[in-house]
């Protein structure tokens, strides 16, 4: 065939090199409204589940079990599983039913019916709904810092500058494994440089990451993992009990922590029985709830390139997110990992959480430049910042990110470099140089900054964990070398674990160490005026990005 | 390897009947799994059983349950009979034997190479998904854990396969190689996670807990 000149241009986009499948639901590749998903359904006996979606207590899974007896509320289900689907998603959507009036109802709805009632609502409806039920009224953002060198002083310089530009949450992970405790430490100095009462967590190994965490290292975690059906689970070694023995591990220590699901995993792993993709995630979040923990991060994460493959991917991706809120749980909604080569399509994925709003909207903007990023980039890194800025901007959205100056920027990653480079010199990892200093100072990435003696670096990390060494040993470290006040802020965190606090639903810390979180800064959207508005002093900050001219310095 | 006298016969038996079959039949390609497949430019024959080995000088690969046979060919279009060839040469190149064996138990890549490093004399094993997935592992570790892991299977070319068979031979004579070398695409995932999935599930399918894990005689068609 001689071929078109308008095809030929059309294959050299980059959407042609995303992959994209047809529907195969016999293996899970199907996002929502999969053929063989149960129909919803549910029989009560001498105050016993005895059915649940179909399925007879004889024949449930460990999943089944669980959430029979730990996430449904046996006093209101029958009623509300009564109800027809379409009302109740018109409840979820309707500005004049309050949050508190749904909150009531969801634990009424098993998963394959909540799964229903979010089928029948389009991404505008949904959207509604989650600017509704998100469970803190103010709208935030988590971001990923790493680097392939797994360089701790430029993970500190960077951690500074995400702070200051407007993250709440930083999350760290490795290059190499054993550089752990390294990131964490950097992490937590960095984001303490940049604005007081950030958190920040390291995501590795399970065991290792509640070390950590007991250690005073890190501030919160998320990666302990649940999926949804049983094989997948066997798979990873756990059980729906395991994870919950897992989340009451941090809750002992007054340490933050969320779980991570999303769609997609189970085809991925190859045991999704069937089902959609959306129904198997619904189940994870009935668990995550059982199990009570505080929230999730969801919106199929590391898998989505394969929700992302089918039809209505990123649909069931924002149906998961409303589920989750409908669950009155925190939400860290995705957008992290790259599921496109398409800027167009980065972008309209991205709109989903971020015009609604959500506790994070983004689970890992990529404060790094993707080519550093270890959790395998995400679909908006440190190049696109100015974009980002422009659409808060553009659409009066409060995207949870603030225009900086340039000058300001290069402080505070100076200042992260020289207060870790203090810190390392007292708890006896190998130094941190002048040149290195300069080097993560000025940076785009790890390309500008010179490699670290590995071999050392880990004699160093070894040596520090030998002896013992916790968060109280790094504000000793910041405070003997005159950073007082990163100190201060360092040792605030801790004490918060004492505190407990911010292991309400959705907690974060304001600048003075304010917790805000669900309890105090409660959702009450009920249409227009209502709800989280972006205030005039925000505005102010929001309309003057850096591309903004002055009309009074043009022409003259 | 010690090869039992059954066996022996077994492969010798099922090598008479395919030569017997090419000659009879033009259309020799057609053949029911169970006794040999030819896909592309080789064919392997399930010859019983896989038995713990007991010399040394051997490094075991595991291929999953398609392999070869329901599918033929990896994420990125590669036959499988490259790769297998390529493995094996790199296994050969170091001076050890390379034996293949196919499990039907699990398709997962990390307990497919365990399970190859038990059944292998030196202890070290060989994971290989159909897809392209692949994992050096050894005897003593924890399932989950290996000695080197390639997730980015986009990314092997028939050259780093042949390393990782000349690794896993140095591994099992003692040596501490250098890890191959590979290499980070972050936009792997977007290209090839699908796909990797349909094949994961393909994979998956051929699951026959009641076949456990068989001995593959294999044949490069010169």
């Amino acid at each position: 065939m001689k071929r078109s000149k308008r095809f030929l241009e059309l294959e050299k986009r980059p959407i042609s090199k995303d992959a994209f499948i047809k529907e195969w639901p016999e293996a899970g590749l199907v996002a929502m409204e999969g053929p063989d998903d149960p129909k919803p359904s549910i029989k009560i006996e001498n105050g016993k589940i005895v059915e649940l979606d179909g399925k007879k207590r004889a024949d449930f899974d460990m999943l089944d079990s669980f959430i029979a007896d730990h996430t449904l509320d046996l006093d209101i289900i029958e009623n509300v599983m009564s109800q027809d689907s379409i009302e109740l998603a018109k409840k979820i959507v309707s500005v004049d039913v309050s949050r508190d009036e749904i909150k009531k109802i969801t634990l009424g709805m098993t998963p394959a019916k909540i799964v229903e009632v979010v089928g029948k609502m389009n991404v505008v409806e949904m959207m509604m709904a989650v600017q509704k039920m998100r469970a803190r009224k103010t709208p935030s953002n988590q971001c990923h810092i790493t680097n392939v060198k797994d360089h701790p002083a430029l993970i500190a310089a960077d951690a500074a500058e995400a702070a200051l530009r407007g993250f709440d949450e930083m999350e760290t992970t490795v290059g190499i494994v054993r550089y752990a405790p390294s990131n964490a430490i950097a992490l937590l100095v960095g984001g303490q440089v940049g604005r007081r009462g950030v958190l920040t967590q390291c995501a590795v190994e399970e065991a290792m990451e509640l070390e950590m965490g007991i250690r005073g290292f890190t501030a919160y975690a998320e990666t302990v993992s649940v999926y949804g059906t049983e094989q997948v689970f066997v798979d990873g070694d756990d059980t729906p009990w395991s994870k919950s023995f897992l989340a009451s591990a941090y809750a002992s220590r007054g340490l933050k922590m969320r779980y991570t699901s999303g769609t997609g995993s189970e085809a991925e792993m190859g045991f999704a029985d069937g089902k959609s993709m959306l129904y198997l995630e619904s189940r994870c979040l009935y668990m995550t709830k059982g199990a009570g923990v505080q929230g999730i991060q969801n919106g199929s994460i590391s898998c989505i390139g394969v929700p992302g493959a089918v039809p209505s991917g990123v649909r069931a991706i924002l149906a998961e997110n409303l589920i989750a809120m409908l669950l009155d749980l925190e939400c860290a909604s995705g957008n992290d990992q790259t599921f496109t080569h398409s800027r167009t399509r980065r972008t309209a994925r991205m709109l989903m959480q971020f015009l609604p709003g959500t506790d994070f909207i983004f689970s890992g903007y990529s404060g790094v430049p993707n080519y550093d990023n270890m959790f395998a980039g995400s679909t908006h890194d440190v190049d696109d910042y100015d974009d980002y800025l422009t659409l808060q901007r553009d659409l009066k959205v409060d995207g949870g990110l603030l225009p900086v100056e340039e000058e300001d920027v290069i402080k505070v990653r100076n200042k992260a470099a020289k207060a870790l480079q203090a810190v390392f010199k007292e708890v006896g990892m190998p130094e941190i140089t002048e040149e290195e200093v300069e080097a993560v100072t000025y940076a785009h990435g790890s390309k500008d900054v010179p490699d670290r003696d590995v071999r050392e670096d880990f004699r160093g990390i070894e040596d520090m964990l030998e002896r013992g060494t916790t968060g109280v040993e790094i504000v000793k470290a910041l405070a003997k070398h005159g950073f007082n006040d990163v100190a201060d802020n360092v040792f605030n965190l801790l004490k918060q674990r004492i505190a407990g606090d911010y292991l309400h639903t959705s907690a974060i810390f304001d600048k003075d160490y304010n917790c805000i979180s669900a309890v105090n800064d409660k959702n009450d959207y009920a249409g227009p005026g209502t709800g989280y508005r972006v205030s005039d002093e925000l505005w102010e900050k929001i309309k003057n990005t850096r591309l903004a001219r002055d009309p009074s310095e043009i022409g003259e | 390897m010690q090869l039992n006298e059954d066996t022996i016969r077994q492969i010798v038996v099922s090598v008479l009947e395919d030569m017997s079959e090419e000659n009879n039949s033009s259309n020799a390609k057609k053949q029911s799994t169970s006794v040999a497949v030819s896909s592309g430019d080789f064919s392997i024959q399930e010859i019983g059983l896989a038995e713990e080995g007991k010399n040394n000088d051997e490094v075991v690969i595991a291929v999953g349950p398609a392999f070869g046979d329901k599918l033929s060919k990896t994420m990125i279009d590669e036959k499988h009979a490259n790769i297998l060839r390529e493995i094996m040469a790199g296994i050969e190149e170091e001076g050890l034997k390379a034996r293949v064996v196919k499990n039907y138990i699990t398709a997962d890549v990390g307990f497919m190479g365990h399970q190859a490093a038990q059944l292998s004399g030196s202890g070290i094993g060989i994971g290989l998904q159909s897809k392209g997935t692949i994992l050096i592992h050894q005897k003593d570790l924890n399932p989950l854990a290996n000695l080197e892991l390639f997730p980015q299977a986009p990314l092997l070319t028939l050259k780093t396969y042949r390393q990782i068979g000349k690794n896993a031979a140095r591994y099992a004579k003692g040596e501490n190689p250098d890890p191959v070398p590979t290499q980070n695409d972050q936009m792997a995932r977007p290209k090839y996670q699908a796909i990797s999935a349909v094949l994961y599930n393909k994979e998956v399918k051929c699951l026959d807990k009641a076949k456990k894990v068989v001995e593959l005689a294999v044949d490069f068609n010169k």
